[in-house]
């Protein structure tokens, strides 16, 4: 059907989740909010129905108090079913952070993290290589563009077994390593000792992103930086062609 | 009855805790010692019968061990 100039243009809608211990919602939330043609909505963890979205942000913190190990409990609240049937219906969800925790406990991602190498909770400006910018989250992004964007958690160190990390590869689930300045991804640019210098992977299909690395916290030159704003446009583009194509 | 779980990284995984500690040791006079690795234990009471241990087994893998990185064992004792 043809489009009629007056015909309004669909927001992008983002939902937030609240878990009880999460911290950076309110930064993500007003991350997305910063970009036209979009609406954002909290969901608090004990939500069922998640209608109406196009992109559902877990956001980082400390979940249940990252009690047990981080994610483990978040991964049972009642809005996590929900946001696994959206994920299987094709809906794009990112976590950043004790997201990413939540969806590698969750099994919506493939491995699993451990403590930092350096035991230590590392809260530092790092750089990243994009690895797949054919990604909904990363399309705006050059293929091995190197962005700066901080990290801030003691649980990063990422794992997965030999024959999962030699899928992850194969099927450019990898998104974004952790590198120096030049794009090189060296030991001593590992800030948490992470398999690969892995920062951040996707499922299969990818539609479901994790990563350690906020860059809902490098969206405006206020805070130090705005080399985290491709990853929402590019989620913005997705939705909206994905809109314009049907 | 009682249920006592050991959960304890798996073998091959980097344990950085266990590695400090290691490295300590030797600090206080203790040498010789390797492969120290640290865990977790919990106590959890529940209901006797013959399904106990299939339950106990059941809450290590959905819950109280994450077994990509962790393996667990666990004993039932009259509680």
């Amino acid at each position: 059907m043809a489009v009629s100039p007056q015909t309004e243009v669909t927001p992008v809608r983002f939902g937030v989740v609240v878990f009880p211990g999460s911290n950076c919602d309110a930064d993500s939330y007003d991350a997305v909010r910063s970009f036209a043609g979009v609406d954002a909505r909290y969901l608090w963890h004990k939500d069922t129905e998640l209608e109406g979205l196009d992109c559902i942000i877990l956001p980082g913190g400390f979940s249940y108090g990252d009690y047990l190990r981080c994610g483990a409990i978040a991964r049972f609240s009642p809005i996590m079913k929900g946001v696994r049937r959206f994920a299987d219906d094709g809906g794009l969800v990112i976590g950043i952070c004790n997201g990413f925790q939540i969806l590698l406990e969750a099994g919506m991602l493939p491995g699993a993290m451990h403590q930092n190498e350096g035991l230590k909770f590392v809260c530092k400006q790092v750089n990243l290589r994009v690895e797949n910018n054919e990604t909904p989250f990363t399309a705006d992004y050059e293929r091995g563009q190197v962005i700066g964007v901080p990290i801030a958690h003691h649980e990063g160190n990422y794992f997965i077994d030999e024959t999962g990390l030699a899928e992850l590869e194969a099927n450019g689930q990898v998104v974004v390593r952790y590198c120096d300045e030049e794009g090189e991804t060296t030991p001593a640019s590992n800030p948490n000792g992470s398999l690969g210098n892995i920062a951040g992977v996707c499922n299969r299909e990818g539609n479901v992103f994790g990563l350690m690395p906020h860059p809902e916290r490098v969206c405006d030159e206020i805070v130090g930086g705005t080399d985290g704003r491709a990853v929402f446009e590019s989620i913005i583009s997705a939705v909206a062609g994905k809109a314009a194509a049907s | 009855m009682k249920a006592k779980v050991y959960i304890t990284p798996k073998a091959g995984i980097l344990d950085p805790q266990g590695l400090t500690i290691e490295r300590s040791l030797p600090a206080l006079g203790f040498e010789g010692v390797s492969n120290v690795r640290v865990g977790k234990y919990i106590e959890l009471e529940l209901p006797d019968g013959e399904a106990a241990g299939a339950a106990v087994d059941e809450m290590c893998h959905k819950l109280l061990a994450n077994p990509i990185i962790e393996d667990f064992e666990f004993e039932l004792v009259p509680g």
